[in-house]
């Protein structure tokens, strides 16, 4: 019996201390949900699906891409949330007490304009209000199960969507990160007191990838850019010419670009059905996989 | 002497006696819950033109396939539910209303397309004969439970994931223009719960779409629910092959 009793003690004691999982290593991004907006980017007004409010529509359309161009902008326009926003992939580990072995902080790594973030697991709490806010914001993490839930804070102002929808420094990040097997989906909630009468949810998935990733990205050098010092590249009320692009190209009522909470829910689908054109082909971004290429002709001997 | 280690493996371990999936749920999935359509909009909440693929890793047969779509034919046929199979409805706007039918199903329907998919815990022999095959096909289910660990202790509270595996389709469509899935396409999903700092659950299904015909890589995209404290909003409607 008490070979029986050690047998048994040993198995208790391999289960992990806490149900957690292991995030630490690479994740490769499958881009299959918003496939252009996470790729190319999306189209200059495509609002569809935001919970915004007027006066985040309004600076929306007043923004002209070439503000990426200004110094001010050119490295800093992404809030962490970028992570699921944008094209890439996710490098992950882990920041260790040497001491107690006990994880002090879960890192991801930076990616071009996107910032390292750095997810404090050893229970410190958020800093004060009037603390200064980075890029990559203060996140706090807990383990709830195997799933990695992190609530972020003092980010700074950018964009919601990469195409001028702002976000504000307020804004808060709730990120869940759920692993089954080699998949990992992270679910964003986006609130923003300034901008959005609702959160918005976003969410990805990232599939292991044995080929290691580099934990960070090439560095952002602002410069010069041909915008002079002083202006700012924007449209005036009424003047944005892509107003139009989503219904010329998709045939979706300009209400409907122009987002807004009850775009996101399926009792608005009512409300444009009328007024919805489907066009009789795609003409752009169709993402067409390449035709192979036809069979070359043997090499004359 | 063997009662005994059984009965002190099942406390360190934390085993319960067995239980039936019913009673044994880490979650509650049970309700009404409404779709959240804050990405892949304009492939969801309109009809997508023909041969747009973006983000559907398709293959050159698949192009093919979508390239022949024809919505009116298909309703002609009977077959305007080809885009609200397994593998697409839960990304079909609407609402889902979960319930338990007996102690080893649960049931899934979804007012878009009145579909009705049932997840079954009991492990079946595999039928002799060709498949039967539907467009919510057949669905195993399981528990993906995540343990509580040394140290969580009796009350610890139970965690854990719904886990659906779906074969036996009818051939349909991932997206409304006419994106296909074969019959060989194989669905997995996982439902988690979670709750937000707001105070509201929602529903995330991660699902996983493989079709060695159709799909040069897994179709994987996740989608969210909000569950609602009633019925609100509930209204079935046919399928349909245009809207």
């Amino acid at each position: 019996m008490f070979r029986h009793l050690v047998v048994v003690s040993i198995l208790a004691c391999a289960a992990p201390a806490f149900a957690q999982t292991e995030l630490a290593g690479s994740w490769a991004p499958r881009n299959h949900e918003d496939g252009l907006e996470r790729g190319g980017g999306p189209y200059a007004v495509d609002y569809t699906g935001l919970p915004i409010n007027d006066e985040a529509r309004a600076k929306g359309l007043s923004y002209s891409a070439d503000q990426l161009s200004m110094i001010e902008h050119q490295c800093g326009q992404w809030p962490p949330f970028y992570l699921v926003e944008g094209p890439f992939g996710m490098k992950i580990w882990n920041e260790i007490d040497p001491v107690t072995g006990n994880t002090i902080a879960i890192k991801i790594g930076a990616w071009e304009d996107k910032a390292l973030q750095t997810i404090w697991m050893d229970g410190r709490p958020h800093p004060s209000k009037n603390a200064p806010h980075e890029r990559g914001g203060f996140t706090t993490g807990e383990w709830q199960g195997t799933t990695l839930v992190t609530y972020t804070t003092h980010v700074k102002a950018g964009s919601l969507r990469r195409n001028g929808v702002p976000n504000s420094d307020q804004t808060t990040i709730e990120a869940h990160f759920v692993r089954h097997g080699d998949l990992l989906t992270v679910l964003e909630i986006i609130d923003d007191p300034v901008y959005l009468t609702e959160p918005e949810l976003l969410s990805k998935g990232f599939q292991a990838d044995p080929n290691p990733m580099s934990p960070v990205g090439p560095p952002c050098v602002a410069g010069y850019e041909g915008v002079p010092d002083g202006k700012v590249p924007h449209y005036l009320p009424g003047t944005n010419p892509s107003i139009d692009e989503l219904t010329t190209i998709y045939g979706i009522p300009r209400e409907a670009t122009l987002g807004g909470a009850e775009t996101m829910y399926p009792e608005y689908r009512k409300k444009i059905k009328d007024k919805f054109v489907r066009p009789e082909k795609c003409t752009q971004n169709c993402a067409a996989p390449a035709a192979p290429a036809p069979p070359t002709r043997p090499a004359s001997r | 002497m063997k009662a005994f280690a059984v009965a002190i493996s099942a406390l360190l371990l934390g085993q319960p006696p067995a239980q039936t999936p019913k009673a044994s749920a880490p979650i509650d999935l049970t309700g009404y819950w409404v779709s959240i359509v804050s990405e892949d909009w304009r492939y969801r909440m309109v009809t997508p033109t023909k041969g747009d693929f973006q983000g559907v890793p398709v293959t050159q047969d698949a192009v093919k396939v979508a390239n022949e779509w024809n919505p009116d034919a298909d309703t002609a046929a009977g077959n305007q539910c080809r885009s609200y199979g397994a593998p697409a409805i839960m990304r079909v706007p609407g609402r889902l209303h979960i319930t338990w039918d007996d102690e080893q199903t649960l049931k899934l329907e979804a007012d878009a397309g009145t579909q009705t998919r049932v997840f079954n815990f009991e492990k079946r022999k595999a039928a002799s004969g060709p498949p039967s095959r539907s467009w919510q096909g057949d669905s195993a289910a399981e528990w993906d439970m995540q343990g509580g660990g040394r140290g969580a202790g009796a009350n610890a509270p139970r965690r854990g994931s719904l886990k659906v595996t779906t074969t036996n389709l009818k051939s349909g469509y991932l997206r409304k223009n006419g994106i296909p899935y074969s019959e060989d396409a194989k669905l997995t999903e996982y439902f988690d719960l979670v709750r937000t700092r707001a105070g509201d659950t929602l529903l995330m299904v991660t699902s996983i779409v493989e079709d060695p015909k159709y799909l040069r890589q897994p179709f994987i995209v996740s989608t969210q629910f909000r569950k609602q404290p009633d019925a609100k909003g509930w209204e079935p409607t046919p399928c349909s092959a245009t809207w």
